[in-house]
């Protein structure tokens, strides 16, 4: 899709080579070994894996909030470990994680709190500019009726919603989705992938710049139409299995297993 | 004989352990409390306040019953017990080694630890559990100087200041105890032999020992609840072992106090 010149200009935005990812349940146990996986700008990559298989310690790995267990892990070219702490926060804010089960809002905070909270540690914006990009982001989201309600107080199907605005706004340029459509009704599902195709596409409250995506889940069916990348965790493995027409080609049973009808 | 010492010796480990660990974390939150001194004080000032208010506005009618009550029983029956046998010359300096020495920071100190420490334990241990400190992590927001520095400076200055008024109030009770007693002492005579048994090493020891009680007690509480990845049902555990710890070393700071009295 880059062009030779345009690969060179801009690294890639999360590599990892011979990578083991640990989990934050067992520290010092590899659950995924000899990863190599480089994710470039624009990619849309979906991650299937049965439950247990490292997933969530994939991501938290990819977006530097666990350090690999081996191997080399670098975010836009610059590998973490070496980076000074204010860079590494630099690096690191480039990418935003939902997280799985509810996205974990802050309960103590109001919705619009909650989305207010990294803009008002990080930027340096006054009070105005803040409200504006808050209500922007919770419009977006559809949770501008909600701006003063706790968290606990929506609906369970909204809740992931207020982690999803609250990761959008410092508007990072790669965006990690751990299970989105867990548990989630075929409404708000479509809500979710209609979000993160335009997303993919270039939303206008993100300037327009189209988002580099990696989701993880445990039910491809639903993203089989979206992604563009695909790769699968198998036995504590990292399986590229490449773009949509590799797909049809593929026989890996795990592909089949998480495509089928069955499988939630 | 062998496995009491092996039992002892394994006890004054762990101690030791945990007491190593726990000076450590109080050094980390010091740390960041003089990096991030600067770092988004928007954020981190209005928490400062709150933590006041919580355990410091809010306990004051709990912090001036308690100070009547001690100076009604203890204060009044001690004047009127040394009125009558003459040794009224020894009020003054009873009642600054007692009250305002002893056990107006300490008495302060546990009331503090039983209405906010314990609170403070289950709050953060909960958020940890479910992986909300992990969700600040992802946000750049580093989680010590989120929810430990602002709990740890807000604690200092609610001991101080409540104990404070816990000492004029136990003081002013205490003589109020004593003249409905028909205890022939005037008033002036009592608050000059206060005055005059009042150094100037007990207002900075007063201002020392109730601000390291209430670092003591936030440093204690955040690291039984952060320190370590807890699941909901280890709360409870932890919040035991933070009360415990807590009054330990508040105790053991206390007797270190007493030497350097004795020291000046």
């Amino acid at each position: 899709m880059n062009t030779a010149a345009e690969t060179i200009a801009r690294p890639p935005v999360i590599e990892m080579f011979d990578a083991a990812v640990t989990s934050a349940r067992a520290p010092g146990a590899a659950v995924i070994s000899d990863i190599n996986w480089c994710v470039s700008l624009d990619d849309y990559w979906v991650i299937g894996g049965p439950t247990g298989s490292g997933k969530s310690d994939l991501l938290a790995t990819a977006a530097g909030l666990q350090r690999p267990l081996r191997g080399v892990h670098r975010i836009f070219g610059r590998e973490l470990a070496n980076l000074h702490e204010a860079d590494r926060l630099r690096e690191r804010l480039r990418v935003g994680i939902v997280f799985e089960d509810g996205a974990r809002p802050f309960p103590q905070l109001t919705v619009a709190e909650n989305v207010a909270l990294p803009l008002r540690y990080h930027s340096d914006w006054d009070e105005a500019m803040l409200r504006q990009r808050v209500e922007e982001m919770l419009e977006v989201t559809e949770l501008s009726a909600f701006a003063d309600s706790a968290p606990s107080d929506l609906m369970r199907a909204l809740i992931p919603r207020v982690g999803m605005a609250r990761a959008l706004a410092l508007g990072p340029e790669v965006l990690l989705l751990d299970n989105p459509l867990a548990g989630l009704g075929p409404r708000q599902e479509r809500w979710w992938l209609n979000f993160i195709a335009s997303l993919a596409a270039g939303h206008p409250s993100m300037k327009g710049r189209k988002m580099t995506l990696v989701v993880v889940c445990d039910d491809l069916r639903p993203w089989m139409n979206q992604g563009r990348q695909f790769a699968l965790l198998k036995g504590k493995h990292f399986l590229p299995l490449g773009g949509r027409a590799d797909l049809e080609r593929c026989n890996e049973p795990l592909l089949r297993d998480l495509t089928a009808a069955h499988s939630s | 004989m062998r496995a009491f010492f092996d039992f002892a010796g394994k006890r004054v480990i762990q101690w030791m352990d945990r007491t190593h660990e726990l000076m450590a974390f109080a050094l980390i939150a010091t740390g960041v409390t003089v990096t991030k001194f600067n770092v988004a004080p928007r954020v981190i000032r209005p928490l400062v306040r709150a933590q006041i208010h919580r355990a410091g506005v809010r306990l004051l009618p709990m912090i001036g019953f308690l100070g009547c009550a001690l100076g009604l029983i203890i204060i009044g029956q001690t004047v009127s017990l040394l009125t009558q046998i003459g040794a009224h010359t020894l009020i003054g300096t009873l009642m600054v080694t007692v009250v305002i020495r002893e056990l107006g920071p300490l008495l302060t100190a546990v009331v503090v630890l039983a209405r906010v420490g314990a609170a403070t334990v289950i709050e953060l241990g909960t958020s940890r559990a479910q992986g909300e400190v992990e969700a600040l992590e992802a946000l750049g927001i580093d989680p010590v100087h989120y929810l430990v520095v602002p709990r740890m400076w807000g604690l200092a200055v609610s001991v101080f200041a409540l104990t404070i008024y816990f000492v004029l109030v136990a003081l002013l009770s205490g003589y109020l105890f004593a003249f409905l007693q028909d205890v022939p002492l005037p008033p002036s005579e009592y608050f000059h032999q206060l005055a005059a048994a009042l150094r100037w090493e007990d207002f900075a020891m007063l201002t020392l020992k109730t601000a390291a009680f209430g670092i003591i007690i936030a440093v204690v509480c955040c690291y039984q609840g952060l320190a370590k990845p807890l699941r909901i049902e280890d709360v409870p555990n932890a919040t035991t072992r933070a009360v415990v710890s807590s009054v330990v070393a508040c105790v053991a700071v206390d007797a270190v106090f007493i030497v350097a009295y004795l020291l000046i």
